[in-house]
């Protein structure tokens, strides 16, 4: 049983966004990047656990980026991935990412695939559902509950209005939500034995995007904030209907 | 040609988020010249009229019991739809089925997508261009979508709902489902909206209370404030966390993005990582005793107070512009 747990490296969470060349690219200078958390706290170490309870052998990241990333990579691999692969490409866009990973997944015979929910930058939910539809197999939307037996998987995922639990023989892709796994912090022995790891880097197929980013907005921000008195709550629905128009 | 829209059917009801979608689909096809073709599993007569009522010029009515549980199984059929009516464009709502749909397909029939769009789109040759939120809300991005098929999701919420008085051909369509390996059991259900209330994401009235709380226990003041206005509840992430409330209710960026028009935030701090999630409102009212917390640099209307004081207050005086308008 190998695991392949796809990473995506976003800016940290709390960053201040700002563009660059005429608001056409992200400025990263002096952003601190981190493992897309979905990726890490949920589908990272849930494949981990999973590993340590011996229902699973080997538990291989991907990352599809460029040199810069390798330390997100590192971090995956201190907190106790066995080895790592790098894509060697920007990824420009959500199914060119899928692509790869999904050809690489194709060519090393894995019996599940782990993603997050959604990137914290591209917020697009697209990547797992992408992998699933080149490999054709079957793809399990945000679980937030996994648990193996032999070859088949039960997991509990969102549906609208609740959750569903549901069963399905590997291999087979999911997404991962909130629930899935607490949030773990490498160890200084994890963090030694990351600089030796195995990281290949493979070269991309180079398949044109077919969507692209034409130019960035930051959002507006709201007009300054109207305070109401604390004993004034009639005026405040007052506003809510007439101003807000809200109710 | 046609724009192709994915509709669902939620509770004997057409899904809003679906009406947002052939709203939406109506637009594109007046810009790109084109008519609309709705794709529906199970619909009655009464939905397949709200449906043509919306905008679709036709209607691919399906009958089949199965594929609603696996996206594997409603991409093939959304799939031979777009064949069968020559689809240039495919429109999903971004909600729990469009996520795991819409990208499966843009893989299939190597479509590019935009998921999560907040704007119409516009033609630029063969392109079409249309925005989406990125880094949690905190700016957008114009997409050009550059293949022959192009496949949007909508961000539910971002667009207002219209119906006219258009009437839709139906047309039974049959999807052949028997080459998909389709491979999932589902063994449980299990519902969450118990009180019958709109689900947090089809929202449009969200009152929201965070550790300011203090416990659960405290948590009548709330509900009594959204029965006032026909609200649904929602949580900061301590609150789920601590099991206060139960996670669905959880909003932000590792829970729940909703985008309501009114969102009133109570005794919640503000923290980015709950912006991320509910800064597309479009009213925000925050209640806070903490004149600095940082969530009123984020309001609309805010409220410096007690909240175990102000709560029941604006209760009253909902209820008494309430009574008024009657
Ligand atoms: C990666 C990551 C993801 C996260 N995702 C989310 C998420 O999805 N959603 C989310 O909510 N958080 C999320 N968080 C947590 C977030 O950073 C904050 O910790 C959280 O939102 C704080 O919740 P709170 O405002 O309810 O509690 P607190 O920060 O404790 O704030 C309570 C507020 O209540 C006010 N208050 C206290 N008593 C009263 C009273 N009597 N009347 C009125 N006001 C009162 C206080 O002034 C304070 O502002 C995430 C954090 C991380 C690191």
């Amino acid at each position: 049983m190998k695991i392949l747990v796809a990473i995506s490296n976003v800016p940290d969470t709390t960053t201040k966004i700002q563009f660059t060349d005429g608001d056409t690219k992200f400025n990263a200078a002096g952003v601190t990047f981190v493992i897309n958390p979905y990726d890490e706290w949920y589908a990272l170490v849930r494949a981990l656990e999973l590993k340590e309870a011996n229902l699973a052998e080997k538990v291989t990241l991907i990352h599809v980026g460029l040199a810069d990333s390798e330390a997100t990579i590192r971090k995956g691999l201190a907190l106790g991935a066995d080895d790592a692969v790098r894509i060697d490409a920007e990824g420009p866009d959500a199914l060119f990412v899928a692509d790869q990973i999904a050809a690489y997944a194709k060519a090393n015979a894995y019996d599940l695939i782990l993603v997050g929910k959604e990137t914290i930058n591209y917020n697009g939910s697209s990547v797992g559902a992408m992998i699933s539809g080149v490999l054709d197999l079957p793809f399990i939307s945000l679980a937030n509950k996994l648990d193996l037996a032999g070859n088949k998987a039960t997991v509990e995922q969102e549906v609208d209005g609740g959750t569903q639990i549901v069963e399905c023989e590997l291999p087979l892709v999911i997404s991962c939500a909130k629930g899935m796994a607490e949030q773990r912090i490498p160890n200084m022995r994890g963090i030694m034995a990351a600089r030796t790891k195995p990281l290949t880097v493979v070269a991309s197929n180079g398949a044109a995007p077919l969507t692209s980013v034409k130019s960035f907005t930051l959002s507006a921000g709201r007009t300054a904030v109207k305070m109401i008195s604390e004993d004034n709550m009639d005026e405040l629905v007052q506003l809510l209907h007439t101003q807000a128009k809200v109710i | 040609m046609s724009v192709l829209v994915y509709t669902e059917i939620n509770k004997g009801r057409v899904k809003k988020a679906s009406l947002e979608c052939i709203n939406y689909a109506a637009k594109i096809a007046e810009l790109t010249g084109s008519t609309v073709t709705a794709f529906v599993n199970n619909a009655d007569a009464a939905q397949l009229e709200e449906i043509g009522k919306a905008g679709a010029t036709k209607i691919l009515s399906v009958k089949n019991d199965k594929f609603n549980a696996d996206s594997m199984l409603v991409s093939a059929a959304v799939e031979q739809a777009a064949k069968a009516e020559n689809a240039k464009v495919i429109v999903f709502a971004f909600d729990i089925v469009g996520k795991a749909v819409a990208p499966r397909l843009s893989a299939k029939l190597k479509a590019g997508l935009v998921a999560g769009a907040v704007d119409y789109p516009s033609v630029n040759g063969s392109s079409l261009e249309v925005k989406k939120n990125v880094f949690s809300g905190k700016a957008t991005a114009l997409y050009s979508i550059n293949s022959e098929v192009k496949i949007i999701s909508l961000l539910p919420n971002s667009f207002p709902v219209t119906a006219g008085d258009n009437k839709a051909t139906v047309v039974d369509f049959s999807v052949d489902l028997s080459s998909v390996n389709s491979r999932i059991v589902v063994k449980e259900v299990k519902s969450n909206d118990a009180n019958g209330t709109t689900p947090l994401p089809e929202a449009e009235l969200v009152v929201s209370a965070g550790r300011g709380m203090k416990g659960p226990e405290n948590w009548k003041i709330i509900e009594d404030l959204a029965g006032s206005l026909g609200a649904t509840t929602a949580c900061s992430r301590p609150v789920a966390d601590m099991h206060w409330r139960p996670h669905h209710e959880h909003v932000g960026q590792t829970g729940v993005a909703i985008r309501p028009n009114l969102y009133i935030a109570v005794g919640i701090s503000g923290a980015i990582q709950h912006l991320a999630g509910v800064n597309g409102s479009k009213t925000i009212v925050v209640i806070n005793n903490d004149k600095e917390a940082p969530f009123f640099k984020s309001a609309d209307y805010g409220v410096v107070g007690d909240a175990f004081t102000i709560v029941p207050k604006l209760t009253e005086a909902i209820k008494k512009f309430k009574a008024n308008q009657n």
